[in-house]
């Protein structure tokens, strides 16, 4: 059995809660003293239905506002796959919980409300989707019933998102028709459109092949920490722990360590389970060295062919996450992979809006949840790659160095 | 090796590795909130994996209520003997003999075991303390960080939280800050199980079916010991129970159960219908939104 991540953004009127109560409940993930909590602070509220977004609301300022401010991960299982959900609120003031949520996923759902066609909202999550590069794109065109099942109706929203995809890029898209209330095409298949080929929601997030997701070629280990036991028995031992960013790392490769840009072999792999003949992503594993050369936290282990070049200027589109606007000549600390290093804006090339995606290159500064990109200066050499190519090696955080806050996201790009 | 050989578990075991070396790496002195339940269990376990062959660069770290089940406390003391591990000790009991905290009237000594966690952090200096408690368990949890930042009260602030993204952690802090790391918040009381199973993990013998005597309460079955007797109008019964979480003993119940073996553990959690906490723990139903307010305060 393996893993999936995946998104939801939206707001209650989409029928995000809906869609994920039921797809909690039919997978049997709901528990009887969650349900009772929630009919009980339903009808203290005075809500006529069971409201299942009291299951995912956890804060009391939530509940008490009836909206969700933060990302919440749901868990859920079926025979075939474990899943999690990051679940996140859909409004613009919560653009930096829609990046949160999508940074680590494989898979995003964009709900669209079949009478209301695509809105800003929906244009937004497809925006962020396509930035933070998720893999696997479903678009819902939820409450089909209010529209009479139709077909047509369905095919006109299709080509309105993929006709604003166009822009974008969105390697692998799945339009699902559904009615997450009554539930259809949500587990099983609906009844109501036969006009519909394809198979249910849960369907697809049981099948849709991620494996392949995975960047196996260019090797990429950086460098977490160095395990040196300190005991008599063990006097030689130096390992090097991390988790693999990308490529399959076998033992007796040839690799390099940057940035001393030194070489040796692979000597052995040691996994949790005890030592291993090779190691790919997302692997937690430490590697041993035929020689000892220089290698420390934040350095990185790669092939001798294919390794990224160490670089002070980074380009790179940027979500701003802080009320306090990021300015040209404003100094920051950047956490690349497992790498801390100061940083200063040079430039801001423009802000995207992401419902027109236009380019507003008349810019000095960037706001709370803006996206845009800049150029940035760092103290020490980054050994970055496109995020394109890398959603490890290609990303970073941005930190306030006064108040110690996380106040950017970034992903480089190299064009 | 191909990716598919790759299970869900190997992977939340890689996820909680990569996080628990961020720890050591990024924090100056961190420690590892050890309770002898199972997800402190399987924590101190990957712990262990994530380091090895050199010996955990951290201390344990309990806060003891003095409420304990004995085979609990047997068991930390021999895997403390085991790893050769450093324990810090934040007793409860010492603090109400010193005055630091009063006995609430009830008996319960949830709430006053917050000030001795902050104490015990405090005087040892950590930065960083990593726990075993997952999103799954309860709703406010579901919206906490890996790494989770308090200020210099060991105050959590859900609306003011870091943002986390990809698998990069921000540990940064002034001095008298501190971070919570969570390792296990994608995993599942499930998870938890298959993990111990597949592991071949010991547990301690009060998660398996045993003969105990207990009465009921609230809807839950409570273990009769020196802590906890019955009132009037509850009667003692000679049930075969188990426990699902390990907790204060007068706060934890147990759940009638045949499951006397890992196996049959995980054939019994995947059917059943009540939440870990819901149908064990005293301490969340105070109101909907208790444990929001107790990890406000700086509970775990």
């Amino acid at each position: 059995m393996d893993l999936l991540r995946f998104a939801t953004a939206g707001s209650v009127d989409d029928g995000k809660s809906t869609l994920i109560g039921r797809l909690l409940y039919d997978s049997k993930s709901i528990f009887e003293d969650q349900l009772d909590a929630v009919e009980a602070a339903s009808k203290a509220r005075g809500t006529e239905y069971t409201d299942l977004a009291l299951l995912t609301d956890g804060l009391r300022a939530e509940r008490e506002q009836g909206i969700t401010i933060d990302v919440a991960y749901r868990y859920f299982a079926t025979p075939k796959r474990k899943f999690i959900i990051a679940d996140t609120p859909g409004h613009q003031q919560y653009t930096r919980n829609m990046v949160t949520g999508a940074s680590t996923a494989d898979l995003a759902i964009i709900l669209v409300d079949a009478r209301k066609g695509m809105t800003e909202q929906s244009r937004r999550h497809a925006t962020l989707s396509s930035l933070l590069r998720v893999p696997h794109i479903v678009l819902a065109v939820n409450k089909m019933d209010l529209v009479g099942w139709s077909e047509e109706r369905f095919n006109e929203i299709y080509a309105e998102f993929t006709e604003f995809a166009a822009k974008l890029d969105v390697p692998d898209l799945t339009a699902i028709p559904m009615s997450a209330l009554l539930g259809d095409n949500v587990v099983d298949r609906s009844v109501n459109m036969p006009w519909y080929g394809g198979g249910s929601l849960m369907h697809h997030l049981e099948h849709v092949h991620i494996a392949s997701d995975r960047n196996l070629q260019d090797v990429r280990f950086p460098v977490q920490y160095v395990i040196r036991p300190m005991r008599n028995e063990l006097h030689d031992y130096r390992g090097f722990a991390g988790q693999v960013a990308s490529g399959i790392i076998k033992v007796g490769d040839e690799v390099m360590a940057l940035p001393s840009g030194m070489t040796s072999r692979v000597a052995a792999i040691d996994g949790p389970g005890g030592p291993l003949e090779a190691a790919q992503p997302p692997m937690s594993v430490t590697l041993r060295l035929e020689d000892e050369i220089d290698v420390s936290r934040g350095d990185v282990i790669c092939r001798v062919g294919n390794h990224p070049e160490p670089t002070q200027d980074v380009d790179a589109t940027i979500c701003w996450m802080d009320s306090d606007a990021l300015t040209v000549g404003r100094k920051l600390g950047i956490l690349h992979t497992t790498r801390m290093a100061r940083a200063m804006v040079k430039d801001i090339a423009y802000e995207l809006d992401v419902n027109t995606l236009h380019r507003e290159k008349d810019v000095t500064e960037l706001g709370l949840n803006a996206i845009g990109r800049v150029k940035l200066r760092v103290t020490t050499p980054l050994l970055l790659d496109d995020y394109a190519d890398n959603r490890t090696t290609g990303s970073f955080i941005l930190i306030d160095e006064a108040t110690n806050r996380t106040v950017g996201a970034g992903v480089v790009r190299e064009h | 090796m191909t990716a598919t050989s790759f299970s869900q578990l190997d992977a939340l075991e890689a996820e909680a590795i990569h996080i628990v070396r961020e720890v050591v790496a990024q924090m100056e002195r961190p420690a590892l909130l050890f309770s002898g339940g199972k997800d402190s269990i399987v924590l101190l376990h990957i712990a262990l994996k994530a380091f090895a062959p050199a010996r955990l660069p951290m201390p344990l770290m309990h806060v003891d209520t003095g409420h304990n089940f004995p085979e609990v406390i047997d068991y930390r003391d021999r895997v403390v003997e085991q790893y050769d591990l450093n324990l810090v000790v934040g007793s409860v009991p010492d603090a109400i003999e010193r005055g630091f905290v009063r006995e609430e009237p009830n008996g319960s000594r949830n709430r006053i075991q917050t000030p001795v966690l902050l104490d015990t952090i405090e005087k040892n200096k950590f930065d960083a303390c990593m726990g075993g408690a997952r999103r799954d368990e309860e709703k406010a949890r579901a919206k906490e960080r890996v790494f989770s930042f308090r200020d210099d009260f060991g105050q959590w602030d859900p609306r003011n939280q870091r943002p986390e993204l990809w698998s990069l952690y921000n540990g940064r802090v002034h001095q008298g800050e501190s971070i919570r790391v969570f390792p296990l918040s994608n995993w599942t009381e499930l998870d938890i199980w298959d993990y111990i199973n597949s592991r071949g993990i010991e547990v301690p013998s009060i998660y398996m079916a045993h003969e105990r005597d207990v009465f009921h309460r609230d809807g839950m079955w409570m273990a009769a010991n020196e802590f906890c007797q019955p009132r009037e109008g509850e009667m003692i019964e000679r049930r075969t129970v188990r426990y699902r979480t390990v907790g204060d003993a007068t706060l934890t119940a147990a759940v009638l159960s045949d499951a006397d073996t890992v196996d049959k553990i995980i054939a019994e959690t995947a059917a059943t219908r009540l939440t870990e906490r819901g149908a064990t723990r005293g301490d969340d139903r105070v109101s909907e939104a208790a444990m929001e307010d107790r990890k406000k305060e700086g509970y775990f």
